[in-house]
């Protein structure tokens, strides 16, 4: 009880200070649609061709996107000491990292979520047939680019070359999350049903999430305390 | 540790006189099938090397001790030598049976994806300065990265790959003849005793450098 409510007032103070800022916010929504934008040049944004690679163009998006606002994650806190100061108050490492984890999550999904609208719109594709096992995959992948992201953003944090290691750390180790989430997004938003054979990528989505987040938890203690 | 490399080289004389000599031409694939010899012995020093760098970032994280992390690092870049060795024969044999050099199955993504992951763990070293927090965040990153090394070397049975399914008769209970077979687990105690070697020498570097560091900053002190 105790463990949850530190990890809410964790959770709320990062959301009400990006809110209130919205730095990253505003930078990453600014990047992605300007990524979507490129990517329409890359290619001839036909109907028939975005549907075939929609999946992958979305959660290359999601993925560049992610690296923006979670880079912010743990850095915002290098102000003032204010990690130091975090690390010092009565809240364990794990709940500090969960709640952060939570408003990172939260912040990629709203992102996510007025992305695809634009991404409906640019390339004439109607994503809106099967939403909720959009939603559901939706979830599942930015859980797993999260956990992952947030780990290593604390992991990253005191490093000169912070924005540059980030992603070279954390794409690869994403991969196994992105795999499975472009090639159901793929299926759902060509106007399939996640029939039985999608189950396999499903449980491999819940796998990675499960793994991480308690290798994650388990962790990052160590990570931000020593 | 020269008596280890003397043996090493010695099998490896050996395999290779075995293989080129002694051993017939398969059925299918004609002479290029001898990188088996190298390729799969190779692989698994290679996941050795990992199993190995992942229990010592385990145990440094526990004792809090630097001579495992030292352990870690040396494994780590023997891990990626084999893993070079790897993806080079790899595609050697790929570019004549498959006629094409790479494809992107997922044998071969799982393994290239391991090893840009354990290549950014030696640049995550490189741009941490202090000892204990390079050591600490390098044994956690470590660790984040070992599922994907047991992805590798499940992938095979789980997803259909271009790549062959386990030939040997440990994972698959029969495939290959017994006298083609046994040259690949001698190769694999020889490459297990090079790789056992280069961490060796790793290691001692690692201990020097320590031992220089703290020289150098009793000489701050002073």
């Amino acid at each position: 009880m105790r463990f949850l409510r530190q990890t809410f007032v964790i959770c709320q103070k990062d959301l009400r200070a990006e809110l209130r800022s919205k730095e990253a916010l505003n930078a990453s929504l600014a990047f992605s649609v300007v990524i979507l934008l490129l990517f329409s040049f890359a290619f001839d944004p036909t109907a028939e061709q975005t549907r075939e690679i929609s999946g992958g163009l979305l959660w290359l998006v999601f993925a560049f996107a992610g690296a923006l606002i979670l880079n912010r994650s743990f850095a915002r806190e290098l102000a003032n000491d204010c990690l130091d100061a975090l690390v010092a108050s009565p809240v364990p490492g794990s709940a500090l990292f969960l709640g952060k984890a939570i408003a990172n999550f939260v912040l990629l999904l709203a992102i996510e979520f007025i992305c695809l609208p634009v991404f409906g719109v640019f390339y004439n594709v109607r994503w809106t047939t099967h939403l909720g096992a959009l939603t559901l995959i939706l979830v599942l992948g930015t859980w797993g680019l999260t956990v992952i992201g947030t780990m290593f953003s604390a992991l990253t944090v005191n490093l000169r070359l912070r924005e540059l290691m980030l992603p070279v750390l954390c794409y690869p180790i994403m991969i196994p999350c992105l795999l499975p989430a472009i090639q159901l997004s793929t299926v759902v938003i060509a106007g399939q049903p996640l029939g039985p054979d999608m189950m396999e990528g499903l449980r491999l989505l819940v796998g990675f999430d499960v793994i991480f987040t308690v290798l994650a938890l388990a962790l990052v203690e160590t990570v931000l305390i020593g | 540790m020269i008596a280890l490399a003397g043996a090493s080289a010695l099998i490896i004389v050996w395999v290779l006189y075995t293989i080129f000599l002694h051993v017939p031409d398969e059925k299918d694939q004609g002479a290029i099938f001898r990188i088996i010899y190298f390729h799969v012995p190779s692989a698994m020093t290679a996941a050795a090397c990992a199993l190995a760098a992942f229990i010592a970032s385990l145990l440094y994280l526990w004792r809090r001790d630097l001579r495992y992390d030292a352990v870690a690092v040396s494994v780590t870049e023997g891990a990626l030598l084999f893993g070079a060795v790897v993806l080079v024969t790899g595609m050697i044999w790929a570019r004549i049976i498959w006629g094409i050099w790479w494809t992107w199955d997922a044998r071969l993504t799982s393994t290239l994806v391991s090893w840009l992951m354990y290549a950014g763990y030696l640049m995550l070293r490189r741009a941490v300065e202090e000892p204990t927090e390079r050591a600490r965040n390098s044994a956690v990153l470590s660790i984040f990265i070992f599922p994907g090394v047991y992805i590798t070397w499940k992938s095979i049975e789980w997803w259909r790959t271009q790549h062959p399914g386990p030939v040997l008769s440990i994972r698959s209970g029969g495939g290959m003849a017994p006298g083609m077979e046994s040259p690949i687990y001698i190769n694999l105690l020889a490459l297990l005793c090079l790789a056992a070697v280069l961490a060796m020498l790793r290691y001692n570097q690692e201990k020097r450098r320590r031992e220089l560091d703290s020289l150098r900053r009793t000489v701050h002190a002073i």
